[in-house]
């Protein structure tokens, strides 16, 4: 590695030495090393290549690079010039990969992705999944090496900081992002330009101001700050770095990043990248010489969703449990030990360096709305969601503000897996709600959500089919949030324990006509009577499932039957008559719950019956079904 | 112990303010967090030993009870959920005889559960030491466990 | 919140109740400045003593500053120049209802809850029992423990699991046994029992033998209460050891007429 940059001009040296060593031309062998394809043994992948790289003696580079967002075909491996992108590679196909398509260049079609209909697709921006995306922020994740602060570099990176320490002022910074329209990707979707403005107004009589990044990520089905945090960390950090130019200089601003416990390869990789960007002088005193002074600390998380909302991040970085503060003390003026904060989602932050780098003009011709005079007026730039679920394409989809459900279910998530039927798709989290086919043209966006009772939140969207039982969804948030919540209001706490309790009560058959008021009724109170965001958008999976399934509530209710067949105690698990008497289920069976002898055909008896599914999923015959 | 608590309490300064990453730092250190480690942080910290406690309590990260000399910690994420995640837990619950949070009396498996990891594509997921499993059955997650010796 | 100190350097500053025009501190209690004037406003987990917190969830008014109004509860919210501040409106009704059939629910065996819900025509509950008995989780023996400096009690858990507690639910060396959070239990769960020189306080697992009065023998304060007061003070605990019955007699002698 290189000194530190002491100038912008140093910086711009190095990028262009890195450059001009850089052969467009030779080819390099990219493992994605994501948690995803970790999981999948992708670092046994990558070592595997490597040794087989060195004992064929080709010129090949091999790189480990983040997060390619299509996670449920890990590993991914792209080799690049020609940005060939193979799926479900194992380490059996390397010897192939490196003679046909290293040496010959010739793809390998049973590793290339292949949609529904059989058909194949060589490069990676063809696969569907790709084509229909708009992949700004994760435009490097499958290219670089996150470990490198050079591959970043050499892609353009840093480039935008350079930019604005040498021809913006710090105020003027904050007007551009203010009329970029920039809105909080973490679900709140305030304007990022009038936070940093509040922030660098507010007086701090020491110069101290807190700049913290958000990567708490705690709604389930969510994954796309991890990516961005594993696969490309310094582009986090440049958007920080800027930050706390605009908003702390001159003063002494002072960096935190908020990580979960649950990532533990996004700490790892940040904090590579901030070892790295100190020793070249990104970050710390004196940064590129323009006399701003800036370092980032890592904070790890402990294990509590709470701790995503401002108030309460900032009480655990203190050392107090995650209770979230009442609101009209203003973060921005007092914050984090008292200071002015200024707090933004890892995707906000990411976003900073791109508008920077590619202008107003192009951000604000993405997205909806209009923010020329208002940047509440619309919602501009492009979203990361994490489609997961029922759809053949799982992963993460990064497209235009605005674009519709239909389109990226549909177009880029290639729709229901063969033989599944859509039936609802839940859009942030647990602050969010479940939307039906009916609302599949409603154009995703900070507002249009809303209305129909959901909201876009930081994007998770889980995919849903006929399997899926929607008061069982329901169910699932509430008692997700009952424990989640801090406990302090009652509204809340009390509030969750008796939806969780009704609502329970109905997957059970023993739902009560009154119930569907009464869960109106204290969703309502919830609703208005708590302190934090938890609370207050606690009833949302609720009430937009008692809005979209009625009938599927009044089903149990009134039907006892579980049309989805999911609720354990409205419905039977059935062995009908093509079971050949194996004894395979009896043998797995805990509860002793199936009679039969060899070659007889079994029973399950009803009352001992778990309802677990061992059974069916042993059953080779597919002898057993489940009613409602 | 003492010693090591010592070290780490003298790594962060002895500030309050990084209670957590104190109290990270002892679990990783010891696999759980024991009593008398509390005891010595609130006394090393100058801090009531009820905000100790209280943190360790809130963070769903923490154990106060010992733990196995291996964890099996199933996701419960939303994706996960739909794809049973439940059946898992309700697996190892038969299997082994512990409910999420507990150990087996020889010390052998935690079972613990986790509010989404972010490898939704995968679901259902388990870590068992740390080393991610995804798309399990509960017979492949039987046979991940009895694998795992000692 | 502002501190008797704080509030006496604070400007005077005039807001609206109900459209009538009210004087305040900057920076106080809305609740607290609310109830001076004589409005009523119904809480569990405020006492001028503490710092607010907001538990409760009963106090809230509706608030607007410049265009907007919301709902907010008012022991936690400063008072401020401009304010306009609405009682009972149709909305704070309905949720307060709500907010005390859960009440109801979580702690049934509270006289004082239901003595308030009933005051506010609430008389039963459609939810189901809740454990915790008459423990409202609303911190005030928490705050008070806290604010004499002894820091005994504290929040455990998080969720629909969070309780008042002793760590590991036993007997707190720090506790000096005097009482307070007693006293500022709106429920009354807390109960300090003394009998036989001892005294009990069952909730924190606390049994501490109590010092006898000099003068009357009758056992009056726990040991190491007046210990830790003896040591604040730096005063002999001779000098503290008469009850408080025999010590203004004492005083009353003092002050006989020549």
């Amino acid at each position: 590695m290189e000194e530190r940059f002491r100038s912008v001009t140093d910086l711009e040296a190095h990028r262009r030495q890195l450059t001009a060593a850089h052969d467009p031309n030779r080819t390099v062998v990219a493992v994605c090393a994501g948690t995803g394809c970790c999981a999948y043994g992708a670092r046994r992948l990558a070592e595997a290549f490597r040794e087989e790289i060195d004992k064929s003696n080709l010129e090949v580079e091999l790189r480990v690079t983040g997060c390619h967002g299509f996670c449920e075909r890990g590993p991914a491996v792209e080799i690049y010039p020609q940005g060939i992108f193979y799926q479900r590679v194992k380490e059996a196909d390397i010897p192939e990969i490196l003679a046909e398509t290293v040496r010959n260049g010739v793809a390998i079609k049973r590793l290339l992705y292949s949609d529904t209909e059989g058909r194949t697709y060589e490069r990676e921006h063809e696969v569907p999944f790709y084509l229909h995306q708009t992949r700004v922020l994760l435009a490097f994740n499958g290219q670089i090496n996150p470990d490198s602060i050079d591959d970043y570099i050499a892609a353009g990176g840093y480039a935008a900081l350079g930019k604005v320490l040498q021809e913006h002022k710090p105020e003027e910074l904050v007007d551009l992002i203010m009329r970029s329209g920039l809105r909080g990707r973490g679900g709140g979707g305030f304007p990022t330009g009038i936070k940093w403005q509040s922030c660098r107004k507010a007086p701090a009589a020491d110069g101290v101001r807190y700049i913290l990044c958000n990567g708490d990520e705690g709604d389930p089905g969510a994954f796309m700050d991890r990516s961005l945090m594993e696969g490309n960390p310094h582009l986090i950090l440049e958007g920080m770095i800027i930050g706390a130019f605009a908003i702390g200089y001159p003063g002494k601003p002072r960096g935190y990043i908020y990580v979960r416990n649950e990532y533990p390869l996004a700490v790892e990789r940040l904090g590579r990248a901030m070892e790295q960007a100190r020793q070249y002088g990104l970050l710390g005193k004196n940064i590129l010489g323009t006399g701003l002074d800036f370092d980032v600390l890592i904070n790890k998380g402990g294990g509590a969703f709470v701790c995503g909302e401002s108030t309460a991040l900032m009480a655990s970085i203190e050392g107090f449990v995650g209770e979230p503060r009442a609101k009209h003390i203003h973060t921005a003026e007092q914050g984090l030990f008292d200071k002015p904060t200024n707090l933004n989602n890892v995707e906000t932050w990411a976003n900073v360096p791109l508008i920077i780098n590619r202008g107003l003009e192009w951000f604000t011709s993405i997205g909806t709305g209009d923010v020329s005079k208002d940047p509440w007026g619309g919602s501009k730039g492009t979203k990361i969601f994490a489609l997961v679920g029922k759809v053949n394409n799982t992963g993460l989809v990064e497209v235009p503000m605005g674009a519709t459900l239909r389109h990226i279910i549909w177009d880029v998530g290639g729709g229901p897996p063969p033989g599944k039927k859509f039936k609802a798709v839940q859009t942030g989290g647990p602050s969010g709600g479940c939307l039906p086919e009916s609302l599949l043209d409603l154009q995703v966006d900070f507002d249009r959500l809303t209305d129909a009772g959901s909201m876009m939140g930081s994007g998770g969207m889980i995919v849903m089919d006929e399997s899926t039982c929607m008061v069982d969804l329901a169910r699932y948030f509430l008692h997700f949030l009952a424990e989640e919540s801090c406990g302090k209001c009652i509204s809340c706490r009390e509030g969750l324990a008796q939806l969780c309790a009704i609502v329970d009560r109905i997957c059970k058959g023993e739902g009560r006509e009154d119930d569907l008021q009464l869960l109106k009724d204290l969703s309502a109170t919830v609703q208005a009577a708590s302190l934090c965001g938890l609370g207050q958008s606690a009833a949302n999976p609720l009430l937009s499932t008692m809005r979209y399934f009625e009938e599927e509530y009044r089903a149990h209710i009134t039907g006892h039957r579980c049309p989805a067949k999911v609720c354990k105690t409205l419905i039977r698990y059935v062995i009908d008559e093509k079971c050949d008497g194996c004894m395979a289920c009896n043998a797995q069976c805990g509860a002793k719950a199936i009679q039969g002898g060899k070659k007889a055909r079994h029973a399950i008896d009803d009352l001992l019956c778990t309802r677990c599914g061992v059974c069916m999923d042993v059953c080779k015959r597919n002898a057993i079904h489940v009613e409602s | 112990m003492e010693n090591v608590l010592e070290s780490i309490l003298a790594s962060h300064d002895h500030q309050p303010s990084a209670l957590l990453a104190i109290l990270q730092d002892i679990q990783r250190s010891e696999n759980w967090l024991p009593e008398e480690a509390l005891v010595q942080v609130a006394d090393g910290l100058k801090v009531p030993l009820t905000r100790v406690y209280g943190m360790a309590t809130f963070f769903s990260s923490f154990s106060l009870k010992p733990r196995g000399r291996h964890v099996c910690t199933v996701c419960m994420g939303t994706a996960c959920h739909v794809r049973g995640a439940q059946r898992l837990v309700e697996h190892v619950q038969r299997d082994y005889g512990i409910a999420p949070g507990e150990t087996t009396p020889d010390l052998r498996l935690t079972l613990e559960t986790v509010n989404c990891v972010g490898a939704c594509a995968l679901g259902p997921l388990a870590i068992i030491d740390g080393e991610y499993h995804g798309q399990l059955s509960t017979q492949k997650l039987g046979r991940l466990l009895k694998t795992v010796k000692e | 919140m502002l501190s008797h100190e704080e509030s006496q350097v604070r400007s005077v500053v005039e807001f609206k109740v109900q459209g009538r025009t009210c004087r305040g501190t900057q920076g106080e209690s809305l609740l607290s400045a609310l109830r001076h004037h004589g409005f009523e406003v119904p809480s569990l987990c405020f006492h001028e003593a503490v710092s607010p917190y907001g538990a409760c969830r009963l106090c809230l008014v509706e608030v607007k500053k410049g265009r907007r109004s919301k709902l907010t509860t008012s022991c936690n919210y400063p008072v401020q120049e401009g304010l306009e501040v609405q009682l009972d409106t149709d909305e704070v009704v309905r949720h307060r209802r709500i907010v005390l059939q859960l009440l109801l629910a979580a702690a049934p065996a509270a006289k004082a809850v239901r003595d308030l819900a009933a005051l506010h025509g609430v008389e039963e509950t459609p939810f189901v029992p809740r454990p915790g008995e008459d423990c409202i989780q609303c911190g005030m023996c928490v705050r008070i423990c806290e604010l004499v400096g002894v820091n005994a009690l504290g929040f455990a858990g998080r969720g629909v699991r969070k309780h008042v507690t002793t760590p590991y639910e036993k007997a707190n060396l720090a506790c000096v046994g005097c009482g307070a959070c007693a006293d500022v239990c709106p429920t009354g769960c807390v109960k300090v029992v003394d009998a036989d020189e001892f005294r009990t306080i069952e909730r924190w697992h606390l049994r501490v033998p109590l010092t006898a009065c000099a003068a009357c023998g009758r056992g009056f304060a726990p040991e190491v209460h007046l210990t830790r007061m003896a040591g604040q003070a730096k005063m002999e605990i001779a000098r503290l050891a008469t009850c408080p019955k025999c010590r203004g007699r004492a005083y009353a002698a003092d002050f006989r007429l020549p």
